[in-house]
């Protein structure tokens, strides 16, 4: 009696350990990634400018130059944060749907329209309705491969792509033929009159960082402690075992991917009321991409988010302060997210090592247990 | 409408129709060929864009356009055996590492091209040899057939010879039939020895090669240079286009057509009073549409066979 017990608990504390050692690994390949990622970026630097030393200084310590250049990558982590949210929850469900990219930009147009439809309204109101446009649009960019999914079968990975690049010349149509502000030299909407606010003077940080801190922390909640939550996750893991244990999934994985875009829509209106004030974009900022490599660096934690968008905006920002001292243009970021992508997506990479991590340890707990006995 | 009717039944029409076709049937065949051996190939957008960029450096360095032609099938065929190798050594997502290879494209060449010539949209700045049209001796004299498919630049002969090639290597070839038969079930082909792994190697390598060659279309004959976001979704377009043809050459030939069709539709309608931006969108919609409608009808034709099974199992 009291030697089962013994070996019971031993075995959870076997298990508990594995775990441990699970978690080590994980943290470890995306650590490592990382350098490995940085590490060919600055070869690549060494290799084409008289200077690296210099070059790589200021890639790594650009950012930390004055308060304007650090809140830049505080302003450009917000959006990021948004799509790094959006992909996150889409990509829980295991539905390669990219509408996050299209929701943003169409968002942001959907929150200027909505502003500039209602322009005598008082602040509050105009703010209101400008952001739910934005929510609404995403949530329709995201429906719309979910649904095409669910009831003919399509791959939302192709419609959400080609779905992307028929909403660039959508947008490109609004603004050229709808809400272009003729007076202006410019190709620009006329002004919206939502103006934010800053958060820092100095610099251009606007209220949507608290809006997208608030959200990830909402996101953390839904997805790790509501029954839906729980939900998406199995259904994400295994669609089959989701069905069987009576979770309805078709309804599952199409709500992952309306919200998700939906949080990338709101981020599209959020970043127009908080940085300009007219509609200018002409082609997709491709933060939507960009909420790929932070959902994989974050490891689907929406806690996690906010802080992998703020290295990637740190990068980001770091390359255009090198840009514009150097010749070396601020592209070189794709070669960072292609290899941080890439190591992360390899499962094999250290899996090795970890394979003889646990066996090692499940050893010795079988060798202490042959003594207790 | 009139004049619709007038701009269908021209040669013009068809001809551009066909030379719109061309890097979409190229990218068909190398997604076809991937599905084959059991890959789904999202990077082919991502490759074609390198292809692009490098056909047009190498062309412009060497001034011989061949070497700018066999620059893009190599670069092409490194990055599909790489994504393979990643797939089979490293066990990583096919769709994530596709991702990360078509990310890197869109940056990547726009980095190498501001590195080689000052410029981030365009490479008009290199003096590049272009790929040269063929006449076709006795059927540029036919008249309305000649004007279609006559003075077509050579690499639309050699798409469409590659329908018959790669039709010809995967059904009726050994080597076709461990393909095929490793795409089918991996599991049955490895238990008579035929090496998953290296099937997977040589197919991609093939899917490679074409993808270049889309690539190269791209920026040595669809167009004079490279241009910074080319292709434009051409890949995944191939990709919907191998599906819709049911990953078989000539089916990726026809459908290929027709996306062909929809994407001259955008360019030569812009006359007739629609905006144009409305009209760019033509493409896109109709890949959405069509591969819809293909899907929905391969779902049902799955429910009905196995309802029958199930019939069957129950009588």
């Amino acid at each position: 009696m009291t030697t089962k017990k013994v070996t019971e608990h031993s075995q959870d504390e076997l298990r508990s350990q594995i775990m441990r050692i699970e978690f080590f690994f994980e943290f470890l390949r995306t650590v490592l990634s990382i350098v490995i990622a940085l590490g060919i970026v600055l070869v690549i630097v060494a290799f084409i400018t008289d200077d690296p030393l210099k070059a790589i200084q200021t890639l790594l310590m650009g950012p930390l130059k004055s308060v304007r250049v650090f809140g830049n990558v505080i302003e450009l982590a917000i959006p990021l944060t948004f799509c790094g949210l959006a992909i996150t929850v889409i990509f829980s469900s295991n539905r390669f749907n990219m509408a996050a990219d299209g929701a943003f930009f169409v968002g942001g147009l959907a929150g200027a329209c909505a502003a500039l439809a209602v322009p005598d309204a008082p602040f509050m109101v105009k703010l209101f309705v400008g952001l739910s446009a934005g929510f609404g649009t995403g949530m329709i960019i995201g429906l719309i491969p979910a649904l095409l999914n669910r009831f003919f079968g399509a791959w939302e990975l192709i419609t959400s792509l080609m779905m992307n690049y028929a909403y660039g010349f959508f947008v490109r149509y609004v603004l050229n033929r709808v809400i272009r502000n003729k007076d202006s030299i410019s190709i620009e909407s006329h002004p919206f009159n939502v103006d934010m606010g800053k958060l820092f003077t100095g610099t251009r940080i606007h209220y949507g960082l608290i809006i997208v801190l608030v959200l990830a922390v909402l996101v953390y909640v839904f997805m790790y402690k509501t029954r839906w939550g729980y939900a998406l996750r199995v259904t994400g893991k295994s669609e089959k075992y989701a069905t069987y244990s009576g979770i309805k999934t078709g309804i599952v994985i199409l709500g992952a991917q309306v919200m998700g875009a939906a949080i990338a829509g709101l981020g599209g209106a959020v970043e127009m009321f908080g940085l300009y004030q007219t509609f200018r974009w002409t082609a997709s900022q491709g933060y939507g991409f960009d909420g790929i490599i932070i959902s994989t660096l974050a490891r689907n934690n929406p806690l996690f988010v906010p802080i992998s968008a703020f290295f990637l905006s740190y990068l980001r920002i770091g390359a255009d302060v090198l840009n514009r001292s150097s010749d070396i243009p601020a592209e070189l970021m794709s070669a960072i997210q292609a290899v941080i992508i890439l190591l992360i997506a390899a499962k094999a990479f250290l899996s090795g090592y970890k394979q003889k991590a646990i066996v090692k340890q499940s050893q010795k707990f079988a060798a202490q247990g042959g003594e207790a006995e | 409408m009139n004049q619709f009717f007038a701009t269908f039944l021209s040669a013009g029409f068809w001809y551009g129709v066909i030379r719109c076709a061309t890097p979409i049937l190229f990218g068909a065949l190398a997604a076809l060929m991937s599905r084959r051996c059991g890959v789904t190939n999202m990077a082919i957008e991502g490759i074609m864009m390198f292809g692009a960029l490098v056909a047009v450096i190498g062309s412009a360095l060497s001034q011989n356009v061949w070497i700018g032609l066999l620059c893009s099938i190599v670069i092409a065929v490194v990055i599909s055996l790489g994504l393979t190798m990643f797939k089979i050594r490293m066990q990583a997502d096919e769709i994530m590492s596709a991702i990360a290879i078509n990310l890197f494209a869109t940056g990547g060449t726009v980095f190498v091209l501001y590195m080689i010539t000052g410029e981030k949209s365009n490479s008009s700045k290199l003096a590049n040899p272009v790929l040269p049209r063929i006449d076709i001796p006795i059927l540029k004299d036919i008249p309305f057939i000649g004007e279609v498919f006559s003075g077509q630049n050579i690499l639309v002969y050699v798409a469409i010879a590659a329908v018959f090639v790669i039709y010809y290597l995967l059904f009726k070839t050994p080597l076709g039939l461990r393909i095929r038969s490793v795409g089918g079930n991996p599991n049955a082909a490895e238990s008579v020895g035929v090496s998953v792994q290296k099937m997977q190697y040589i197919a991609m390598g093939i899917s490679g090669v074409l993808s270049g060659l889309a690539g190269a279309f791209m920026s040595l004959a669809y167009m004079n240079m490279f241009t910074a976001g080319m292709t434009a979704g051409r890949g995944y377009i191939a990709l919907a286009a191998s599906n819709l043809g049911g990953a078989h050459p000539i089916g990726a030939l026809l459908a290929s057509l027709l996306f062909g069709l929809f994407d001259f539709l955008s360019n030569s309608m812009q006359q007739m009073g629609i905006a144009p931006e409305l009209i760019q969108m033509t493409p896109y919609l109709a890949t959405v549409i069509l591969y819809s409608i293909y899907s929905y009808m391969k779902m049902t034709e799955k429910r009905r066979k196995n309802k029958k099974l199930a019939k069957g199992k129950a009588a």
